[in-house]
């Protein structure tokens, strides 16, 4: 549905070239949610820019829905537009504008008939829960309202493709989450294609199917949501998983593990990820029946990412050097890492 | 004191006033006509305008600073020619509009640009992510979005242009300044000159009031 080849853009500013994004090359399927992941300035907000060619890529191309934007003429290009929406973080709403008023600009400019911009404007505020708020003034209404009328209006000339800006880092946790609902439901009930730019791996975690993690201009690490989460290749990806999954276990846990393991030199302290589907098979007590283990869970976390759980398990871990060995294999052939927390 | 105040100088006074409203109403809207697109092409044309063009916006933006920075009473007798091959005359009430229009369109295409300068940029790129036009962007969203800001802009324009209307009296075009100077200043008459400060105190609080109550009455922020 979006495809982008080697896109290179570079702003001349005063003090030179900054190169914004280097060579990133994606690919997002039909109906998929993708996410794009990074620090603030590693060019992510710039690269959803060039999907629509709000920034004009200085090199590369970008094909959606089977036409190469960046060889249209501006008409063409902005008859395009209409059928790609765009969410924003501010909202971009006009405030000289009622909220049903907002909602029809993009219809007005198309050249709707004002008939049919009245019917599919109300349709559009009672999808998106707000009915009774057409009137309202966007001042009015709250942060999450905004957002719902922003998408509402993103959703006007009935894309096929929804650009997300950071739709969610000016609001609550609370209303991060029903603002993120709202964009599965619609994006299931139209059959839209997603891409969303965030800092935040918690959104990720609730609407991605595939994620790109970009830092300094590029793309360092891409995949389907659950692999990314359990096994990060990159340091950046690693270090956006901690906020939501802290990878390094707390100084209390730490504390009992060094008393455990000097109470007993021959176990170890094993950390456990799993994700997705060896998760529901019972490995805890395959360890202990099938390899004869004594085993201590002294910490865990688990979580879900989109339906599938995951996380990570410590285990005090008991047993003869080759129970212990066979044991790792065993749990590595059913798709979990392990890795040893060694000398503590 | 106010047996100075005969028939025949209160006829003078009534005449004064319609002068002056002729004068600042005729160049205020003519001035607008001209200053407020003149205004959308200086930020159209502006860095990070839809159609930035510095070479366009600097020369325009040159001669708007140059008629900004004649003193208007210069301005009133450096465009006589200008003023006659418009108004057929160089003197009276209507030549007396040709240069107080010249000298607001400059002034409202500033104070234009600014208003526009403070509609969030997010505004405009998503009305063109939307697949606006640049008319579109111009007519559906910087203007509306900026009209409190413009209509402020207005205000200012016709507070300034009544005091530059006194100096009208210069080229015969009347008005409350000059019959305030020819009666209260050079036939001593001070009652006279203090009754048209108030009527032109009192003309500035209604234009001033009228166009806050419109501000108030457009801003959504």
């Amino acid at each position: 549905m979006i495809d982008l080849q080697d896109i290179h853009v570079r702003y001349t500013g005063r003090r030179g070239v900054a190169h914004a994004v280097r060579g990133v090359n994606l690919h997002v399927g039909r109906g998929e949610v993708f996410g794009v992941i990074g620090r603030s300035g590693a060019g992510k907000s710039t690269l959803v820019r060039v999907v629509n060619l709000l920034t004009r890529p200085s090199e590369g191309r970008v094909h959606v829905a089977g036409r190469e934007l960046t060889a249209l003429a501006p008409a063409q290009l902005r008859e395009a537009r209409h059928h790609i929406g765009m969410v924003f973080q501010h909202f971009n709403l006009l405030s000289s504008r009622t909220v049903r008023a907002n909602v029809a600009l993009p219809l007005e400019l198309a050249g709707v008939p004002r008939a049919d911009i009245e019917r599919r404007v109300a349709d559009l505020l009672s999808l998106v829960g707000l009915g009774d708020l057409g009137e309202r003034y966007p001042s009015q209404i709250s942060g999450g309202q905004k957002q719902r009328v922003g998408i509402a209006r993103a959703l006007a000339s009935r894309p096929q493709v929804l650009l997300c800006d950071e739709p969610t880092s000016a609001l609550d946790p609370e209303t991060t989450r029903a603002i993120l609902g709202l964009l599965r439901t619609v994006q299931r009930e139209f059959g839209l294609t997603i891409v969303l730019i965030t800092h935040q791996m918690q959104v990720i975690k609730q609407v991605a199917d595939r994620v790109a993690v970009m830092d300094h201009g590029q793309v360092v690490e891409q995949g389907a949501v659950v692999d990314v989460f359990t096994r990060p290749q990159h340091d950046t990806t690693r270090s956006l998983i901690e906020e939501i999954v802290p990878q390094a276990l707390p100084a209390g846990v730490l504390e009992r593990i060094r008393s455990l393991m000097s109470a007993d030199p021959d176990g170890r302290v094993l950390r456990l990820a799993f994700a997705g589907d060896g998760s529901d098979r019972p490995l805890l007590s395959e360890l202990v029946r099938r390899f004869g283990l004594d085993l201590n869970i002294v910490h865990g976390q688990v979580d879900e990412i989109q339906g599938r759980p995951f996380g990570s398990l410590a285990v005090h871990a008991r047993g003869t050097r080759d129970q212990l060995a066979a044991a790792v294999s065993h749990l590595r052939g059913a798709g979990v890492v392990v890795q040893e927390v060694a000398h503590v | 004191m106010f047996d100075v105040f005969t028939p025949q100088l209160l006829a003078l006074f009534a005449d004064s006033l319609w002068e002056t409203l002729v004068m600042v109403g005729l160049s205020g809207v003519i001035g607008a006509l001209a200053g407020v697109p003149l205004g959308v092409f200086l930020r159209l044309t502006d860095r990070g305008g839809v159609l930035e063009n510095a070479a366009a916006n600097r020369i325009v933006g040159g001669i708007v600073n140059a008629v900004r920075s004649t003193p208007f009473i210069i301005l009133l007798v450096a465009i006589i020619p200008f003023t006659r091959l418009v108004a057929g005359s160089s003197i009276g009430t209507a030549a007396a509009v040709v240069p107080l229009t010249v000298a607001a369109a400059p002034f409202i295409a500033r104070l234009v640009e600014t208003a526009l300068r403070e509609v969030d940029p997010g505004l405009v790129e998503a009305a063109l992510a939307m697949g606006a036009t640049t008319r579109q962007v111009v007519f559906k969203v910087l203007l509306p979005e900026a009209l409190p800001g413009i209509v402020a802009g207005l205000t200012i324009t016709l507070v300034s242009l009544t005091g530059y209307s006194a100096m009208a009296g210069a080229i015969g075009g009347g008005g409350l300044g000059d019959l305030g100077i020819r009666y209260g200043y050079q036939r001593f008459l001070p009652e006279v000159m203090l009754a048209v400060v108030l009527v032109l105190v009192v003309f500035v609080q209604a234009v001033q009031s009228l166009g806050d109550w419109l501000v108030r009455r457009l801003a959504h922020r």
